[in-house]
């Protein structure tokens, strides 16, 4: 599915990411797990498209083509999808007039014919479901006057309708109580099959309760420096990172 | 469910350029070049007007020659030379169009381009068009349909011959002929128009709506328009705007003038597309433009405008609140981008009780260019618990162009309420960083937010209209993001 290797990427002359490898096949999550500022959300970013990288070495292959020579557009039509961890606000733009014209330039880009009027509100029906979204939500403007968790929740319902091949999920956790963090959870878990892949940014063990991961993975100062299973999580909940930090100063 | 139009958009989106700036080649009558009494006899006696009307226009022109340009506006232009300017260009014709059907093939293909075909309209959206092109109006349909309802719908010059006594009474009424410098000058050289009018109680029961052109070269386009809508009646109206595309600037200057009786209500919505000059600022219409409307009664006169096109704009509808219980409603979109200028705005001034006024402005500012929001909300002694509620809005897109507000507030009567709220914003990179990672193309993603950012303007307009002005700003901000 995904392929990073070896990834160097600075902001303004300061390197965040410091040698980043991971590895992702169709019908696995794996969670991203570290400290702050250890470079997680850059690593959403650069996936994503954001501009504002320089990347100095390495390189990234999503299902078979190179990540950077595909615009953010091309990348999101070839199925990488972000839920933000601040997702933005457009006043005037309903949610569905937002997804119908996102999932139309998607089909566009593969000669497809635009969706019906009737098959996209009967996926509305049904992905508005997955999340326990209030269907007026998905008609009121793209996350104007949302709550922070009614936002979280948002964008997995986006994520529900696009379908994508990938999923990178920054954070979505945060500022979440416990019924939303559920509510998300199940989201992705029902989303899943052996055909996509879903990567979990979290700081919390606690939304790996609900979503369990096949690899865990310890970001830690721009670098992968542990992998481990669900288990890692719980022993990362336990003794926090500075082991880990001991770990690879030793190391 | 709204219809879906971002597909239409995504093909109108390849043609980059002005669509409307081709000529037609049509012969045309005009007149010598330059203003004096003997030029504004010439165009009164072409159109064998009364003598009172050449009065008028005589009398106007003597103000005019007293008055100077004003030059309070936040606009930079070079001053129209006006000995320099042809004051009536018509296309030639031998006889009166009857019907539609003696409408010159040149003419109708010119419609098309435009987007107007009169079948279509006559045929799909039930909506009666007046055409004027340069000087002359060219074709009114549904003429009959309308007369039957005792509604007039024609041109200002055929109002002027077979309906004086309203064009007499009305004219001049509510701009009067020295309001302004422009205002004096369409009063004394103007050429057609359209005229409306709406019997005591009756509800027009479809937009009445007219296009305007400009094509001959070096002309200016001067005309006038009058709604007069009687007692409990109702009108929506509707006018759009092109020209060709040309290396010199062209003077439009109307004047438009409506009238709300006791309870009646007028709608008028304007796309303006004038052409707005090329991308280094040369060329392009000069839009200066006086429209004002009475209310009296309980009526109500709602403006709502899109403004995409012209080098320079300076335009103000207006909205004298006259009579107890009167509203006014002023909702517009500007979009300036390259070197375009605008002072675009409204006066509400409120003199009865109990009146009301809505002031809903969006400015779009690209490239390089001004775009400044000038209204004034005026509450006089009498207009005892009148209310008005502001909002001006800036959206900019780039670092060179400017956004600008001048609102002007005077109460005189302590029981008024007027809120006003302003607000400026750069359009985000983080919106659209979030539709383009949703797989939307930035080109779409700006057209998106922009359109809805502008929605509580666009959803005042008639749905045909809505459709066409949302096309309208994908268009003028294409590629304005920087």
């Amino acid at each position: 599915m995904i392929e990073i290797k070896n990834l160097h990427a600075s902001i303004e002359g300061k390197e965040i990411l410091k040698g980043l490898s991971l590895k992702v096949n169709a019908g696995e999550i794996h969670a991203i797990m570290g400290p702050n500022g250890s470079g997680k959300s850059t690593l959403a970013s650069i996936l994503a498209g954001r501009e504002e990288y320089d990347i100095s070495e390495g390189g990234v292959t999503f299902e078979g083509k190179d990540l950077f020579e595909l615009s953010t557009e091309e990348r999101a039509r070839e199925g990488l999808f972000l839920a933000f961890q601040y997702p933005v606000e457009i006043p005037g733009v309903s949610n569905v007039n937002f997804l119908r014209t996102a999932i139309n330039e998607i089909r566009d880009s593969k000669r497809e014919d635009p969706i019906s009027a009737k098959e996209f509100m009967s996926l509305v029906r049904e992905k508005t479901k997955i999340v326990e979204l209030d269907s007026s939500l998905a008609s009121r403007s793209v996350n104007e006057g949302f709550s922070g968790g009614e936002k979280k929740r948002n964008e997995i319902f986006q994520m529900a309708m696009l379908q994508p091949k990938l999923a990178i999920l920054d954070e979505t956790d945060s500022g979440l109580d416990i019924d939303a963090l559920k509510i998300v959870a199940n989201g992705v878990n029902s989303l899943k099959s052996p055909d996509n892949a879903c990567i979990v940014i979290t700081h919390y063990q606690r939304l790996l309760d609900h979503i369990v991961p096949d690899y865990v993975h310890v970001l830690y100062d721009g670098r992968i420096m542990k992998t481990g299973g669900k288990e890692l999580a719980l022993e990362l909940e336990e003794k926090g990172y500075d082991w880990i930090k001991a770990e690879t100063q030793v190391g | 469910m709204t219809p879906y139009t971002e597909d239409e958009l995504a093909k109108d989106l390849d043609q980059q350029d002005y669509k409307y700036g081709f000529v037609t080649d049509v012969e045309t009558e005009t007149v010598p070049v330059g203003l004096n009494e003997d030029i504004i006899r010439l165009i009164s006696a072409k159109k064998n007007e009364p003598d009172w009307l050449l009065e008028y226009r005589l009398n106007s022109f003597s103000i005019w020659k007293k008055m100077t340009e004003p030059n309070w506006a936040h606009v930079k232009y070079k001053k129209p030379q006006f000995q320099n300017i042809t004051y009536y260009a018509a296309p030639k014709q031998t006889k009166k169009y009857e019907s539609w059907d003696d409408v010159d093939p040149e003419m109708k293909e010119t419609m098309t381009k435009l987007g107007i075909s009169m079948d279509e309209q006559k045929r799909l959206t039930g909506v009666a068009v007046d055409f004027v092109m340069d000087s002359v109006s060219v074709a009114t349909s549904f003429k009959a349909k309308l007369k039957e309802l005792g509604i007039i719908f024609c041109s200002f010059s055929d109002a002027v011959l077979e309906h004086p006594e309203l064009v007499r009474k009305h004219m001049g009424s509510v701009v009067p002929n020295s309001d302004n410098f422009y205002a004096a000058l369409n009063s004394a050289v103007f050429t057609d128009g359209s005229f409306c009018y709406i019997p005591k109680g009756v509800r027009c029961p479809m937009e009445l709506s007219t296009y305007f052109r400009i094509n001959a070269g070096g002309t200016g386009q001067f005309e006038r328009t009058l709604v007069i809508a009687e007692e409990g009646s109702y009108v929506s109206y509707l006018e759009g705007c092109t020209a060709p595309q040309r290396d010199e600037n062209q003077l439009h200057a109307a004047v438009v003038e409506l009238k709300a009786m006791d309870n009646a209500e007028i709608k008028y919505s304007t796309v303006q597309n004038w052409y707005p000059g090329d991308k280094n600022g040369l060329g392009g219409v000069f839009n200066f433009v006086t429209k004002r409307g009475i209310c009296e009664k309980n009526a109500k006169i709602s403006w709502t405008q899109v403004e995409t096109g012209s080098a320079v704009t300076w335009k103000y509808p207006s909205c004298i609140l006259k009579g107890d219980g009167s509203v006014g409603e002023f909702y517009s979109v500007a979009v300036t981008n390259n070197y375009q200028q605008a002072d675009t705005g409204t006066k509400m001034i409120h003199l009865g009780k109990r009146t009301k006024s809505t002031i809903i402005s969006k400015g779009i500012s690209a490239g390089n260019s001004e775009n400044s929001y000038r209204g004034l909300v005026q509450i006089h002694k009498n207009a005892h618990g009148s209310r008005n509620f502001s909002q001006c809005d800036s959206l900019l897109m780039t670092d060179h162009c400017g956004a600008h507000t001048f609102p002007y507030i005077e109460c005189k009567n302590p029981s008024a309420q007027i809120e006003h709220e302003a607000t400026t914003s750069k359009i985000g990179e983080d919106q659209l960083f979030y539709c383009m990672q949703r797989g939307i193309s930035e080109e779409k993603a700006i057209s998106l937010i922009v359109n809805g950012y502008c929605k509580e303007v666009l959803n005042q307009l008639p749905m045909e209209f809505a459709v066409e002005a949302q096309k309208l700003l994908a268009i003028s901000l294409e590629g304005s993001v920087g």
